[in-house]
């Protein structure tokens, strides 16, 4: 039997994926977004499935204003990196060092 | 009627979500052309919100009673008084940005859009009584505000500054939402109401989870240690006027939304998030203060003095008592004219063919050249480093005052020992333009408003704002008693 705590498990898992995604990965920009895309993923399975448990909608309500919100937050991103890659010619996270810090 | 009674609660949304529409349709027509007169409109249409937003600001209704689409928003004092501070960020960012602008030929007329966006996204924030409408409030803001570090499109640094404040504001936005979703799996509420209803019994492992996930989110947000590391970098990157409203309107907003979080939704358990603040509030006091010793542009100092400011803010909140944020909305509202007060001073200073200046060492000498705005750098300077006659002092005094009456002698006492640290820097730019050799590279001439704005700024922070101590502290303390109304 399939329980609550399976579904929370594996969204935890994919959080600290996501978080590790961000800090460890030293090469590509676009993995960062992809990292984003999997702690939003994470924070859906967690309010989808608490919502099945609890009985109460507001959880998949939740979800549908997350999963919009990331769209849009997708876009940006990928905007934003347009323009760096316009003046830089690169993407590499090794390369995001114009400032110091 | 509820319809109607909610619709009029939250009217100053409507009124920037509608208007924002039709400006970005005559934004559409006109082209960049009509740039000007688009920042025009927004700044009036951010007028009229102000307007319609201060008389909740002196009314004592709080709870059931201004509470709007079934308990989703709350037009109270509290969220009166920030939306008040946001708007007039949000003003100033407008009238100084056409200017900067149009020098580089970059003015385009989705810029005044984009504020009134995040302004109304941070309209949200303040009046958030709910984790959903927290959720979308906070993205509205910080989605426009990633374009907006951005928006100088040629300039690489501009861009490296948007990009950075993406990917770190987004992750600080999933760790929130993974801290909103624990707490609503463990409580069964995602409003503020029910959750402190929920947290009133012992403790689960889950909840403390979410509760210091979404604290953390929440100090990434305002840009406190351990979560600061974006800030200088993005304040330096981004276009000025944007810093501008990156060290004003947001970070009300954000900590207004803290206070909200932390006193109202986990206003039942303070000794769960207390430790946490004070720890956030010390290392921020002490990162900020070491981070500027060093820095050699002005705009990355102003960030570190940021990050030092919110440290001793987080101290108000930190006595988890009324006196505390109400205390916290004071300095709140100082820190706002002392932040317009810096910037648009940084804004004006000019090189002879119009750039801008942005090292400290070009600022030698300042006082010979240009006396005037070397008086209100100055002024700035020791209002920041909470020098007696100037009224960055009284933010620095009452919070000290509260923290001592909430038994917190050491927190405070850590704090003034740390606010002598900061003096050190504060002090340095001071010598820099008064004692140094001239060199003479500040020479750009200011238009109108950019000098009536720092003047009016500098006349708040000046000793003259003391005149103002009692209608503020009589104003942040109803805001204040709002926080703590328990239906």
């Amino acid at each position: 039997m399939i329980g609550i705590e399976h579904y929370v498990v594996v969204s935890s898992i994919l959080f600290v994926l996501g978080v590790l995604g961000i800090f460890l990965n030293r090469k590509n920009v676009i993995i960062i977004l992809m990292s984003i895309e999997l702690i939003l993923l994470a924070v859906n399975i967690n309010f989808v499935a608490f919502s099945a448990f609890l009985h109460d909608l507001v959880g998949q309500i939740f979800a549908m204003f997350v999963l919009t919100v990331a769209a849009g937050e997708a876009a940006i991103g990928l905007a934003i990196l347009v323009i760096y890659f316009r003046g830089r010619g690169t993407i590499a996270v090794d390369d995001v060092n114009r400032m110091k810090g | 009627m509820e319809l109607l009674r909610s619709l009029a609660i939250t009217g100053t949304e409507e009124v920037l979500s509608i208007s924002g529409l039709i400006l970005l349709l005559a934004a559409a027509w006109g082209g960049d052309k009509a740039s000007r007169v688009i920042s025009i409109a927004a700044v009036a249409v951010l007028t009229v919100c102000a307007v319609l937003t201060a008389p909740a600001l002196c009314g004592a209704a709080m709870g059931p009673a201004v509470s709007a689409w079934g308990g989703q928003f709350s037009g109270d004092a509290f969220a009166a008084f920030g939306k008040l501070l946001v708007y007039a960020g949000a003003a100033v960012t407008l009238i100084v940005a056409p200017a900067f602008f149009e020098r580089s030929g970059a003015m385009r007329a989705e810029f005044p859009l984009l504020v009134l966006f995040a302004a109304m996204g941070m309209g949200m924030m303040v009046s958030a009584t709910d984790m959903l409408s927290l959720y979308i409030g906070l993205e509205l803001n910080s989605l426009a505000a990633y374009v907006l570090a951005a928006f100088l499109r040629s300039d690489e640094r501009s861009a490296e500054a948007g990009l950075k404040y993406f990917v770190l504001g987004s992750l600080a936005s999933g760790i929130l939402l993974y801290g909103i979703s624990l707490i609503y799996g463990f409580t069964g509420s995602t409003s503020f109401a029910g959750i402190h209803a929920a947290l009133a019994e012992p403790l689960s492992m889950g909840v403390t989870f979410g509760v210091v996930f979404v604290l953390a989110g929440l100090a990434f947000k305002i840009s406190a240690a351990p979560f600061h590391m974006w800030t200088p970098d993005v304040y330096e990157g981004a276009p000025t006027p944007v810093t501008t409203f990156f060290a004003t309107a947001p970070k009300v907003a954000a900590l207004g939304l803290l206070m909200r979080v932390s006193l109202f939704a986990f206003g039942a358990q303070p000794g769960v998030w207390q430790q946490i603040v004070i720890f956030v509030a010390l290392l921020s006091i002490v990162i900020g203060a070491l981070g500027a010793i060093g820095q050699d542009n002005i705009k990355r100092l102003l960030a570190y003095s940021s990050i030092n400011n919110v440290g001793f803010m987080l101290i108000g909140l930190a006595c988890t008592n009324q006196a505390g944020a109400a205390a916290m909305l004071v300095y709140l509202a100082i820190y706002v004219a002392m932040s317009v007060a810096g910037f648009v001073a940084v804004l004006m200073l000019k090189d002879a063919d119009g750039a801008q200046v942005e090292s400290i060492a070009a600022m030698a000498g300042l006082s010979k050249t240009r006396p005037g705005l070397a008086l209100a750098l100055a002024m700035v300077m020791f209002s920041l480093a909470g020098i007696p006659p100037l009224f960055g002092f009284w933010g620095k005094f009452v919070v000290f005052q509260a923290a001592v009456q909430a038994n917190l002698l050491s927190l405070a006492a850590i704090g003034i020992a740390a606010s002598v640290i900061g003096a050190f820097y504060y002090i340095k730019v001071v010598k820099v333009m008064y004692f140094d050799e001239a060199v003479d590279v500040v020479q750009g001439q200011s238009d109108l408003a950019q000098r009536v704005l720092l003047f009016v700024s500098v006349v708040a922070i000046s000793p003259l704002g003391y005149l103002l101590t009692k209608q503020l502290g009589v104003l942040a303390g109803h805001a204040a008693a709002a926080l703590f109304h328990i239906a």
